[in-house]
C-alpha cells in the first residue's frame, strides 16, 4: 500500500492513520480508524448512511477521500452521545420508534442534528427536505420526522 | 407438541405497551454490528466478476494472470464449486445462480471471484481475468419471452415435451366461470402490466467467511435465516452443517431479498482456498443487478357484477417473470388474486416465465401487490360501471368466516370488511379535494406464514431472563417476544433480554418471512416461559415440602393456595432463581414448534394524490393503512410495518422500475437512478390497527410485516385514474406514462 499520513480530529480526538490515495474517508474511517457507525449504503452520494460532519459541514464520507480528511475534524455518530447521556435526538430515535432495522439511523441523526445546530424550530418540510438526502427503506419515514420534531422542541425547551 | 395454541381472551399487562426497544441504544451510538462490521484477523477482501451480457456462452476463463499478481490468495471460478447436489435441480440452481457454469444468464450473472489482501489488489486482479463470451440470443420482457421463438433461458424447461421459459402453470378457484359471466348485468375485463422492482434496503449484502483446514468453518452474514443459509452453504460447499457456524449480524433490511445465499457460497469457496478469513461486501450496483429483485408482470383481468353489485364471477390469467431460475411467483400471484372475496365462479390461472434477468426473490407479500393491482383497479371499473361507490361494492363482496377463498381454504374470522368498514367510516374518506387531486381506495391480502421455531429461555441467578431466539430481527421483534416473556412470567419488561442466537445454540429456526417472526418465536416464546414457570413451580412446591398441585404462578411468583398452605408468603420469580443452585440446578424453559394456522391477514388504504398535468408528476398528499393485526404485541413497530410497507408500495407505484435496454442490460443499477421514496416525497402515514384476533395464537396475533405493500399500487392506481380522468394500466405511473396516457386521451 502506498499509503499516505493522515492527520485528524475525530470526535474530539487526535487520529493518525495511514491511507491510499484513492481510499474513501468512508473506508478510512470504518477499516483504519474502527468507526463503523459510519454505513456504507451505496457508495455512490444518494443514500446519506455514510453521513458526518467535516469542519462542521454535514458530507457523504463516500464522496471524501481519506487523505482530504487532514488538518480537519470529523465528527461521527460514534461522538453524538456526551458519554453515556444520549443527545436528544438519539433519545427520540428510540422513544418514537423511528428505526426499524437501523442501518441508516446513523446517517439520519447525524444529518438532524446538522438541521437542528442551524435551524432550532423547523416545519415539517424543512425538515422533510433536510432529511432528503438520507435513504430509510423500513419506516416510510413518518417516526423519523416525528423524532426530529419532538427532539426540536425538547431542545429549544432547554435553552 | 402437544402445546394448545388456541386463542384466550386474556387481559395484558406489558403486551400492547410501547416500550423502548432492547438493542436501541446501540443502533443510536453505531454499536450495533451489521454485515460489513466484522473483522478478523488476516482478513482478505473478496470481489466479483460479473457478466457484462445478458446471455452468453462462457467458453473460457482464463485466471492464470489474476492468480500472479502478487497480494492475490485465491480466484475461484464454477470449477471450485462442483456440483455436489446429487441431481437435485432446485439446489443446482441456487448453486448456479452463485457462480455462473456453462452459461451467464444475465447482466451482472458471477463468473469468478478473488480474494486479494486488499481491495485495489482485488480490483486488478479483477480485470486480469479473461472470459471468453459467445453471446447469445437473449429475453426479458415476459410476454416476449412466451413466445414460441423466444430465446430459450434454461435447456432443462419444457412445456409439453417442448424447450420452454414457462416453468410451470397453477389454476386455482372454484365454480363456473362461463356460467358466472353469463349471469352477469356488466363485465369489466382489462390487461395491466408492472415493471419488476427492488426491496431496496440500505445495507448490501456482506459476509465474512472462514474455513479452517480441518474443514469446520464459519460465517459472519448479514442473512434473515442464518439457519437456511447453513443449510444452502453446507449442501453446495460439502460440509457437515454441524461443522459451520452461521452468526446473523444485525440485518440493515431485507424485506425477503435476505433469504437467499448470493455470494456466501463464494466467500466461503474463496475462504477454503485462500486459506484465510474472506470478506465480501456488495457493491450497490451489485445488489440492483445480482441479488433478488421482484416480478415484471402481465395480468388479465376479467370480473363481472349484477347491477346490485353481486360479483358472478372473476378470473385471472398472470404472467409472472421469474429472471433466471424457475421459482413460484406467478403461482403465488393467482394464489392471491381475488383473495379478498366471497366469489361463487372464480379462476385463476398463474405462469411462471423465465427471462434473462437475477433470479426473482420474495418481496414482502411476494407476488400479491401486482394481482392486486390488476384485480383492485378493475373492481373501480365495475363500481364505476353500475354506478356503486366502490367501498360499497367491495363490502358488498367482501369474504368473511365460512367464505371459501379462491385458493382453497375456508376462511375463519377475518378482517376484510372490517377494514373496509373502517375505511367507509374514515374521517380521511370525507376529506375535500382540491384541483387536480385525486382519491383512491383498494384492499390487499395476505397468507402469513409459521413454519419450524426453536427458542429458549433462561433464568439467571438474579432473576434476569435470558431469551435465546433464532429469528432474525429485521424490525423491532425482539422488543415484541420480550414484551411476551415478561408477560408470561409476571415480570418487568426490562428484566427480560433477547438475544438471537447462532446456529451452534439453537435448534433449526426458519427465516424470518411470511411476517413470521413475532408470531412464530412469539408462540414459542409463551410456550418455553410456561414451561420455566413449571420448573419454578416445582422448586417452590419443593421449598415448601408441600404437593405441586397447591403452588400456582401468578403475578411474577409462586404462591401456595388451599386452606393448608394459603398463608405462605409468595416466592417471587428473583428468590427461587436465587436459591436454584441447592433446589435442582439452572432454571430454563424451552420450545420447538412447527407454529401453522399462522392468520390470514387484511388491509384496506385510501390514497390521495395531486398531478401535475404539465410533467406528469404524482404526488402522494394524504395516505391512511387500515390493517388487522389480530393482536398488536407493541403497536409501534405493528405501526412501523404498517407505514414502511405503504411507503415502498408508493415507490413502486410512482418511480422504480428495473430498466433494460435492448442489448438486455440493465441501465439503472444504483439510487440515483433507481428512486426510492425520499423524506420529502412522503406525507405522514396514517394508521390505524384492527384487532380481530387468531384464533390459532394464544394472544390472538397474525403476522403484520407484508400486508401493508399489497394494496398501494391500486390505492395510488385508483386515485391517479381519478385525479387525471385516465385509467392507469402500468405500474410504475411515472411521469412520462402519466403524460402519455393524457396525450393519448386528449388525442
Amino acid at each position: 500500500m502506498a499509503g499516505v499520513l493522515v492527520s485528524t480530529t475525530i470526535n474530539g480526538d487526535a487520529v493518525d492513520f495511514a491511507c491510499p490515495q484513492d481510499e474513501t474517508l468512508l473506508d478510512s474511517l470504518r477499516d483504519r480508524v474502527g468507526l463503523t457507525g459510519v454505513k456504507e449504503g451505496c457508495g455512490t452520494g444518494d443514500c446519506g448512511a455514510c453521513s458526518i460532519t467535516l469542519d462542521g459541514r454535514l458530507v457523504c464520507s463516500c464522496l471524501v477521500l481519506g487523505v482530504e480528511a487532514n488538518g480537519r475534524e470529523i465528527t461521527t455518530i460514534e461522538g453524538m452521545a456526551d458519554g453515556n447521556k444520549l443527545h436528544p435526538l438519539q433519545k427520540n430515535f428510540i422513544e418514537h420508534a423511528a428505526l426499524q432495522c437501523g442501518i441508516c439511523t446513523p446517517g439520519f441523526l447525524v444529518a438532524a442534528k446538522a438541521l437542528l445546530d442551524r435551524n432550532s424550530n423547523p416545519t415539517e418540510e424543512e425538515i422533510r427536505y433536510a432529511l432528503a438526502g438520507n435513504l430509510c427503506r423500513c419506516t416510510g419515514y413518518d417516526k423519523i420526522v416525528r423524532a426530529v420534531q419532538a427532539s426540536a422542541k425538547e431542545m429549544r425547551r432547554k435553552r | 407438541m402437544g402445546h394448545d395454541t388456541s386463542y384466550t381472551d386474556q387481559e395484558f399487562k406489558v403486551v400492547g405497551t410501547r416500550v423502548n426497544r432492547p438493542d436501541g441504544i446501540d443502533k443510536v451510538t453505531g454499536r450495533a454490528r451489521y454485515g460489513a462490521d466484522a473483522y478478523a484477523p488476516g482478513q482478505l477482501v473478496g470481489l466479483f466478476l460479473r457478466s457484462p451480457h445478458a446471455h452468453a456462452r462462457i467458453k473460457k476463463i482464463d485466471t492464470s494472470r489474476a492468480e500472479k499478481l502478487k497480494g492475490v490468495k485465491a480466484v475461484v471460478t464454477s470449477a471450485d464449486l462442483p456440483d455436489l447436489t446429487d441431481g437435485n435441480r432446485g439446489l443446482l440452481d441456487i448453486l448456479e445462480n452463485c457462480m455462473a457454469r456453462d452459461r451467464a444468464l444475465y447482466d451482472g450473472h458471477a463468473v469468478a471471484a478473488v480474494a486479494a489482501i486488499d481491495r485495489q489488489t482485488a480490483k486488478r486482479a479483477l480485470k486480469l481475468i479473461k472470459v471468453t463470451y459467445q453471446v447469445l440470443p437473449h429475453v426479458t420482457d415476459v410476454d416476449e419471452a412466451m413466445k414460441p421463438d423466444a430465446p430459450i433461458v434454461q435447456e432443462y424447461v419444457a412445456t409439453d415435451g417442448l424447450p420452454s421459459n414457462v416453468s410451470q402453470v397453477n389454476q386455482f378457484g372454484h365454480g363456473d366461470v362461463d356460467k358466472g359471466f353469463a349471469e352477469a348485468d356488466v363485465i369489466v375485463e382489462k390487461s395491466y402490466k408492472t415493471e419488476q422492482t427492488h426491496q431496496g434496503y440500505i445495507e448490501p449484502h456482506a459476509c465474512l467467511a472462514s474455513v479452517s483446514p480441518d474443514g469446520s468453518g464459519e460465517l459472519w452474514v448479514t442473512t434473515q435465516g442464518h439457519f437456511g443459509f447453513r443449510i444452502n452453504c453446507a449442501q453446495l460447499l460439502g460440509m457437515d452443517m454441524a461443522k459451520l457456524k452461521v452468526t446473523a449480524s444485525e440485518i440493515g433490511g431485507g424485506f425477503g431479498g435476505k433469504t437467499h445465499v448470493w455470494v456466501e457460497p463464494v466467500a466461503l469457496a474463496l475462504s477454503r482456498k485462500a486459506n484465510r478469513p474472506v470478506k465480501v461486501v456488495m457493491d450497490r450496483d451489485e445488489v440492483f443487478k445480482a441479488t433478488g429483485p421482484t416480478c415484471s408482470t402481465s395480468v388479465d383481468i376479467k370480473i363481472g357484477a349484477k347491477k346490485d353489485g353481486t360479483i358472478t364471477a372473476a378470473s385471472a390469467v398472470l404472467r409472472y417473470q421469474n429472471g433466471a431460475f424457475p421459482a413460484i411467483w406467478g403461482m403465488l400471484g393467482a394464489m392471491t388474486s381475488f383473495a379478498c372475496y366471497d366469489l361463487k365462479n372464480v379462476k385463476s390461472v398463474g405462469y411462471d416465465v423465465l427471462c434473462n434477468r437475477p433470479k426473482v426473490a420474495a418481496y414482502r407479500a411476494p407476488s400479491a401487490p401486482m394481482a392486486a393491482f390488476g384485480v383492485e383497479s378493475t373492481m373501480d371499473l365495475v363500481a364505476e360501471k353500475i354506478g356503486m361507490n366502490p367501498v360499497d361494492f367491495r363490502i358488498k363482496n367482501a369474504a368473511k368466516e365460512g367464505t371459501l377463498a379462491s385458493y382453497g381454504p375456508t376462511y375463519g374470522p377475518i378482517g376484510i370488511g372490517p377494514t373496509l368498514e373502517a375505511v367507509k367510516n374514515h374521517p380521511h374518506m370525507r376529506a375535500r379535494l382540491g384541483k387536480n387531486q385525486g382519491r383512491g381506495m383498494a384492499c390487499g391480502f395476505w397468507f402469513n406464514f409459521g413454519g419450524q421455531t426453536c427458542t429458549d429461555l433462561n433464568i439467571g441467578l438474579d432473576g434476569s431472563v435470558t431469551l435465546t431466539v433464532g429469528t432474525v430481527d429485521v424490525g423491532g421483534s425482539r422488543a415484541s417476544l420480550c414484551l411476551i416473556a415478561a408477560e408470561e412470567l409476571g415480570i418487568p419488561y426490562e428484566q427480560v433480554k433477547a438475544n438471537v442466537a447462532d446456529t451452534a445454540s439453537l435448534g433449526h429456526n426458519d427465516m424470518t418471512e411470511g411476517s413470521r417472526g413475532t408470531f412464530s418465536s412469539g408462540m414459542a416464546t409463551i410456550f418455553a416461559a410456561r414451561d420455566a414457570i413449571e420448573v419454578m413451580r416445582s422448586r417452590a412446591a419443593d421449598m415448601w415440602e408441600i404437593p405441586l398441585d397447591d403452588v400456582i404462578w401468578e403475578d411474577g411468583q409462586a404462591k401456595a393456595v388451599g386452606k393448608k398452605h394459603g398463608n405462605l408468603p409468595t416466592l417471587s420469580l428473583k428468590e427461587i432463581a436465587a436459591k436454584s443452585p441447592n433446589t435442582g440446578g439452572p432454571i430454563a424453559g424451552h420450545n420447538e414448534v412447527v407454529a401453522d394456522n399462522a392468520g390470514v391477514s387484511f388491509a384496506s388504504h385510501i390514497c390521495d394524490v395531486e398531478v401535475d398535468p404539465e410533467t406528469g408528476a404524482t404526488k402522494v398528499i394524504r395516505y391512511t393503512v387500515v390493517q388487522d393485526a389480530g393482536k398488536a404485541i407493541h403497536p409501534d413497530y405493528v405501526e412501523g410495518q404498517f407505514q414502511g410497507g405503504a411507503a415502498q408500495g408508493i415507490g413502486w407505484a410512482l418511480n422504480e422500475e428495473y430498466i433494460y435496454g435492448d442489448d438486455g442490460r440493465l441501465q439503472n443499477a444504483g439510487f440515483l437512478d433507481y428512486r426510492i421514496p425520499v423524506c420529502s416525497d412522503l406525507p405522514f402515514i396514517d394508521t390505524k390497527i384492527l384487532e380481530i384476533p387468531n384464533p390459532t395464537h394464544p394472544y390472538g396475533v397474525r403476522g403484520v410485516g407484508e400486508t401493508s405493500i399489497v394494496p398501494p399500487l391500486a390505492a395510488i392506481g385508483n386515485a391517479v385514474s381519478n385525479a387525471v380522468g385516465v385509467r392507469m394500466d402500468h405500474i410504475p405511473m411515472s411521469p412520462p406514462r402519466i403524460l402519455k396516457a393524457l396525450e393519448e386521451q386528449n388525442s
